[in-house]
């Protein structure tokens, strides 16, 4: 048996999602077939081991993102069983080519079990839903929460070439000033919260974040009363992020901050209060102000990376 | 202008999940709210309405007690309310068949939606209702507006975000959207309750609710944690971090 699943590409390298995706498909006893869309990252895709085919789509379509246009283009090269990163694009395409084929779709699975047995958060993680699959499906994964599958392969790529109709056109591009990352992609997080006192004290987490690779993340709170952009906030009515580690640094750990931060691997919470509710989720606490932690956590850091 | 809006009811963010025998017990959710991004969708909706002269249409689709929900929604200004039964839904793919036949049934122009109900995090609804109509897709949005017979948004960019625009039958799925929710006054919640909801079945639609390749098998409470590791005051860190990196290996 076969999926098909659809690369994911972070510029011309593939996503490390691309490789979770493989490896899912493996875990299962199932081969890969790998879609990349405008043949981004092909020969890339062709080496990793279970992939048994590389499919180039190539087309005008995949110059920008429309979800209609590039489900058009992928699906008459998808079948069966389809999987997909759960990025933002990924769901979009996952449930545009279900709706396309009449099939479900089931978004961000964090487990899967021959059977076809697949795991779901729902209820911002709440509670967690079994689902059997019996025929074909679109399947969306979770980032991170599957083993990626090594590099070690030599499948053959075919080209493809297809037009679509594109729906949507650029007006106008603004980037970021910033180059940090998107907590999004990001495989540390520090987030502050009310409890940072005021904005400017962010750059003591920048800080933090320069030294490890992080990307920096808020809780509503600093977002909606001090004016950081809402790409930043982690929660319920913000991004979902499920980095190895999340550190939450004067947040009080409310419901609706938990539901976006609570998948991640690991968790320290910097907190002052020892009965703030992040200690509850929190794999590592620390009851300090940020105040006396960061500059030691600053050090310890360092000391790690020199 | 027609405008649909996507309103899904959910339990509060804020309501307790009790599961019972395998599934999550409806019966023990202490409050049931509009899904947090719908809000924001049906805001814009509203500020669409006011600035096009629209006509907007509040569907929903659920079991009897959603329809508490579209009341709150003719109380901030919503015209038409839609309520369809979701008897025999078994998967997203049926609701947004579904709701795909009411939106047609209204000759909607545009179609605004949450980015995912707060229930199934599923994501699915805005963007398979736009391919089942043949019609774009915009997700993650925070506002729109109508100019000059085009639909102007911003979403999310690799680098930042961008300003695209959209024209014919277009679908926007909300993010949190940029300006103050608007509260029902006292006159708009008197006049909502007379107002009157259409019910609908899949019959009544035409929409065959075939079977589906998919089955809930259970509906289980997370797994639970081991227990954190807690320490009192900043000397600990330098213990912390040498537990990031060789026990729990992130650093
Ligand atoms: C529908 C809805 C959606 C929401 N969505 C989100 C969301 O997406 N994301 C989100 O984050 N919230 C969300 N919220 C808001 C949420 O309920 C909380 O209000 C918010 O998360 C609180 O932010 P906070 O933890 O930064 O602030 P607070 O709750 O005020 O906590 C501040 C913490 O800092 C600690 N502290 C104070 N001083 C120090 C110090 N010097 N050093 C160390 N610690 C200190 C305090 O002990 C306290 O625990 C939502 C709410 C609703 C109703
Ligand atoms: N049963 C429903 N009735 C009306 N709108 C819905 C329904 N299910 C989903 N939606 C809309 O689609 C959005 C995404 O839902 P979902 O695909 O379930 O994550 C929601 O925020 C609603 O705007």
């Amino acid at each position: 048996m076969s999926f098909t699943i659809i690369a994911e590409t972070n510029g011309d390298t593939l996503h490390p999602t691309t490789y979770q995706l493989i490896g899912a498909a493996s875990s299962v006893g199932s081969k890969s077939i790998v879609i990349c869309p405008n043949g981004r990252a092909a020969s890339e895709a062709s080496e990793i081991n279970g992939v048994e085919k590389v499919i180039s789509v190539v087309g005008d379509c995949f110059d920008i993102f429309d979800g209609g246009a590039w489900s058009a283009a992928l699906n008459s090269v998808c079948e069966g069983k389809i999987l997909i990163s759960a990025s933002p694009n990924g769901r979009e395409i996952a449930a545009r080519l279900a709706a396309k084929r009449g099939i479900p779709v089931i978004q961000d699975i964090v487990s899967i079990s021959e059977g076809l047995t697949v795991e779901r958060p729902i209820y911002s993680g709440k509670a967690v839903e079994t689902l059997t699959i019996s025929g074909d499906a679109v399947i969306t994964l979770r980032p991170n929460a599957f083993d990626a599958a090594e590099s070690g392969g030599n499948a053959p790529i075919n080209t493809v070439n297809q037009s679509a109709d594109i729906k949507i056109s650029i007006q106008e591009a603004i980037n970021k000033a910033s180059e940090r990352l998107d907590v999004t992609e990001a495989d540390i997080i520090i987030s502050g919260g009310r409890g940072m006192g005021s904005i400017d004290n962010f750059t003591h987490l920048e800080n933090i974040a320069d030294i490890v690779g992080a990307a920096v993340g808020a809780s509503r709170a600093v977002v909606d009363e001090w004016g950081m952009p809402h790409r930043m906030q982690v929660g319920q009515t913000g991004k979902t992020v499920t980095p190895s580690l999340y550190i939450a640094v004067g947040i009080s750990g409310a419901i609706q901050h938990l539901a976006g931060m609570r998948s991640s691997k690991y968790i320290l919470a910097i907190n002052k209060d020892p009965d703030a509710p992040i200690f509850g989720v929190a794999d590592y606490g620390i009851v300090a102000t940020w105040e006396e932690a960061i500059p030691a956590l600053k050090s310890a850091l360092s000391a790690l990376e020199s | 202008m027609n405008i649909a809006v996507l309103l899904k009811q959910v339990p509060d963010t804020t309501a307790k999940i009790i599961i019972s025998e395998g599934k999550v017990d409806e019966n023990s959710v202490s409050k049931w709210s509009m899904s947090p991004y719908d809000e924001y969708a049906l805001e814009s909706g509203l500020q669409m309405k006011d600035a096009n002269n629209g006509l907007l249409i509040a569907i929903t689709c659920g079991p009897d007690r959603s329809k508490k929900m579209l009341t709150d929604a003719a109380a901030v200004g919503a015209d038409t309310l839609i309520h369809i039964s979701d008897e025999g839904v078994k998967d997203s793919t049926h609701t947004q068949q579904l709701l795909a036949a009411v939106i047609k049934k209204f000759d909607a122009n545009v179609i605004l939606c949450g980015k995912q109900a707060a229930d199934t995090n599923g994501g699915s609804t805005g963007p398979g209702v736009a391919e089942i109509l043949d019609a774009a897709c915009v997700t993650l949005v925070s506002e729109v507006s109508f100019t000059d017979g085009k639909y102007i948004t911003m979403r999310p960019s690799n680098n930042g975000t961008e300003k695209v625009s959209v024209d014919g039958i277009s679908v926007f799925a909300f993010d949190k959207g940029t300006t103050e929710l608007r509260r029902p006054n006292v006159r708009g919640i008197m006049m909502a309750k007379k107002k009157a909801i259409e019910s609908m079945t899949s019959t009544d639609l035409g929409v065959d609710l075939s079977s589906s390749n998919v089955t809930l098998d259970s509906q289980t409470p997370p797994p639970e944690k081991a227990a954190g590791q807690k320490f009192d005051g900043a000397e600990h860190v330098p213990t912390v971090v040498s537990k990031l990196r060789n026990e729990a290996n992130v650093i």
